[in-house]
């Protein structure tokens, strides 16, 4: 006979501690929390590491004048020069082998043709000009001065370390939580968890609180890979910089209570979390950013919880932004947590 | 086995369920239930699949309200709020509940056992149920007998006074099913009351005091397993198939035939003596110039029961 209560007794321990079994002994699910995030930041680094911007391929038509516009070309910087046939210059263009086509023309006028809607051809496009018309003899009138230093976290990694901590904090919070509650459902182990005097905020703050053990691993693991292999740097106060990790985790881990609140299935679940994330994935500026949206959708971008934390975050970690500066992102991040797990209690189905 | 703890004053009946109604969409799951259910007893629910055993058996466990009715489970009747204190007396066994998969027998004791306020520890639970040597083994691990008596452990882990078990043996092989019996009969014998479902005739005649057979969400018999094949009329079955075709009514009026039917692959008769029936049926076939192909007898039991009240047989679908 055993009286003895206590912390190793508590139902709210024995919960999370059985929650977390469900993560840590699950090869599959320690995978995608802390080596996914790692190798794609380390793909994505390299990929735009900063040895400036990849030079732009101009494609030059062949014909009378072709090697006296290569000849000026070649001058830039910026550009790479290659030769096309006349019968491959459209496919060339659309699939975009080459960002600008140049036709040498007669008398020494080119035309140039090209994507004006896409910045890099725009930036090909300026180049091509400026080369052929110093080659023609133009002269700088102005003397401008170029400053070329690279500021501190203005990079592309230091940029995305912090999206990347957001989009994992969203995936491992709505997932972490969604699909053990929906299993649970479905296995009817959740039923047999009611037929016992447990209590159901319990049951529901130890899936909140499983979640908080593994958030820091997971944090710790794509900033430290990013601070240790690309020299990231977290510039602004590391309490701020914790305090919005962890509020983020319980805003997205309501949120993925919220999503599972009514699924019996793990499919129904599965489709209802990706809706509710992708939008986050492609809106919030993780890979790159919000900004880009057009002005009559920044109003819906600005308020996605996704985007509050990526704000806050490399506001922290790049601009050295302490806890006053990342207050507005905070504020929603909580109201988002605050609403979904009052709208996921209320309709939860307990059964 | 340990002894029980400031039980609470024994509450008799422990069940009592008064025109328990319950209706899913189109279909009456529980259709007017009444039953008692004494204190220290063993009691089936007995029935096919689909005849509201399950539906009735999560009512009473507060699982699942019905829409009308009355039920009282040691005396209190759910709020259809946590119940909690209720909760703390009963044991409950689901059917099929999946427990989760990678978290080892002790763990899965403790976290259990943490919801109650007294009960054994953990262990000695394993014990009780002969799970000793899978102590730290994961659920995953266990084959269907012996996660069918973690769930029972489960179920355990508070000291109940009542035990609800859904369909506990099915899909286990034969020694599973005799190992369960078996902690079923000592829970009883230790005072405890126990409720179960099954569709296995055996089972019920083994384990129950008493049985309510239901079909189509009503009960249909009520009693001891005995009373129940006495009210056949007669204690044996007479089973017999031929080639040809049988003048039914001259087999009926045999001597000491108390009811026939016909079966899906023959005749059934239910005999008071087989001694008396079977020369008589024999002489019966061969003035009809029939030819006999089988002949089997056997003690009545619960199944010919349900079977002659309903002309079904109990794992009909």
């Amino acid at each position: 006979m055993s009286e003895r209560r206590g912390v190793a007794l508590s139902p709210l321990w024995q919960l999370t501690r059985v929650r977390m079994f469900g993560f840590l002994r699950e090869p599959e699910a320690v995978f995608w929390v802390f080596a996914f995030p790692v190798l794609m930041a380390l793909a994505l680094g390299i990929a735009f590491r900063t040895s400036g911007p990849p030079r732009s391929r101009v494609g030059v038509l062949e014909g009378p004048g072709a090697a006296a516009v290569i000849k000026a070309l070649e001058v830039s910087p910026d550009l790479e020069c290659i030769r096309v046939a006349p019968e491959e210059a459209d496919a060339a263009l659309r699939r975009g082998r080459v960002a600008v086509l140049v036709r040498p023309g007669t008398s020494g006028r080119p035309v140039l043709t090209f994507d004006p809607s896409r910045a890099e051809t725009r930036l090909a496009q300026l180049a091509t000009v400026e080369a052929l018309e110093r080659a023609a003899g133009r002269r700088d009138v102005v003397g401008v001065t170029l400053d070329t230093r690279v500021r501190a976290g203005s990079r592309y990694i230091d940029f995305l370390i912090p999206g990347l901590i957001g989009l994992n904090l969203l995936g491992t919070g709505m997932w972490g939580i969604g699909f053990p509650i929906a299993t649970a459902r479905q296995q009817k182990l959740l039923k047999r968890m009611l037929a016992t005097p447990m209590r159901r905020s319990d049951y529901l703050l130890s899936h909140m609180l499983a979640r908080l053990v593994w958030l820091a691993m997971e944090v710790a693991a794509v900033l430290g890979f990013g601070m240790l292999v690309f020299g990231v740097q977290v510039r602004g106060s590391w309490l701020a910089f914790a305090l919005v990790c962890l509020l983020g985790a319980f805003s997205f881990s309501a949120l993925g209570l919220l999503v599972a609140s009514r699924a019996r299935t793990i499919e129904a679940v599965s489709g209802l979390m990706n809706v509710t994330m992708l939008p986050m994935w492609l809106l919030s500026g993780s890979f790159f950013s919000a900004d880009r949206f057009p002005s009559y959708m920044q109003w819906f971008v600005q308020a996605l919880p996704l985007t509050a934390v990526n704000n806050a975050l490399r506001a922290i970690t790049n601009e050295g932004a302490g806890l006053v500066a990342v207050s507005v992102p905070i504020g929603i991040v909580v109201a988002w947590g605050v609403a979904s797990f009052f709208a996921a209690l209320a309709i939860f189905r307990w059964e | 086995m340990h002894a029980r703890t400031a039980s609470p004053p024994r509450v008799d009946p422990a069940i009592e369920v008064r025109g328990l109604m319950k209706r899913y969409a189109d279909v009456v799951a529980v259709n007017g239930v009444d039953l008692e259910i004494r204190s220290g007893e063993c009691f089936g629910l007995l029935g096919p699949n689909g005849a509201g055993k399950t539906t009735t058996i999560e009512i009473l466990e507060g699982l699942t309200r019905p829409d009308a009715g009355d039920v009282r489970v040691l005396g209190e009747r759910w709020t259809g709020g946590p119940d909690r204190a209720l909760r703390e007396r009963l044991g409950i066994q689901l059917q099929e509940t999946k427990l989760q998969e990678k978290v080892s027998v002790l763990e899965t004791l403790e976290l259990f056992r943490s919801f109650y306020s007294r009960g054994p520890t953990p262990d000695e639970v394993i014990k009780r149920v002969a799970l000793e040597e899978k102590r730290n083994a994961w659920v995953v691990k266990l084959s269907g007998g012996q996660r069918q008596r973690l769930s029972l452990a489960c179920a355990l882990v508070n000291d109940p006074e009542i035990l609800f078990l859904d369909e506990p043996t099915t899909g286990l092989d034969p020694q599973s099913r005799r190992q369960l019996w078996d902690l079923i009969e000592s829970f009883r014998e230790h005072g405890g009351t126990t409720l179960l479902t099954t569709h296995y005739m055996d089972e019920a005649e083994r384990l129950c005091d008493r049985v309510a057979i239901m079909d189509h969400g009503r009960v249909i018999a009520l009693g001891t397993p005995a009373e129940l094949i006495a009210s056949l009329g007669a204690e044996n079955v007479v089973e017999f198939s031929i080639e040809g075709a049988l003048e039914f009514a001259g087999v009926e009026r045999l001597p000491s035939v108390r009811q026939a039917r016909r079966e899906a692959a023959g005749f059934a008769l239910i005999v008071g003596e087989p001694h008396v029936a079977i020369p008589e049926l024999l002489a019966e076939l061969a003035r009809q110039r029939v030819t006999l192909q089988r002949l089997t007898t056997h003690h009545a039991t619960l199944e010919d029961v349900f079977v002659s009240m309903t002309g079904r047989t109990l794992r009909d679908e």
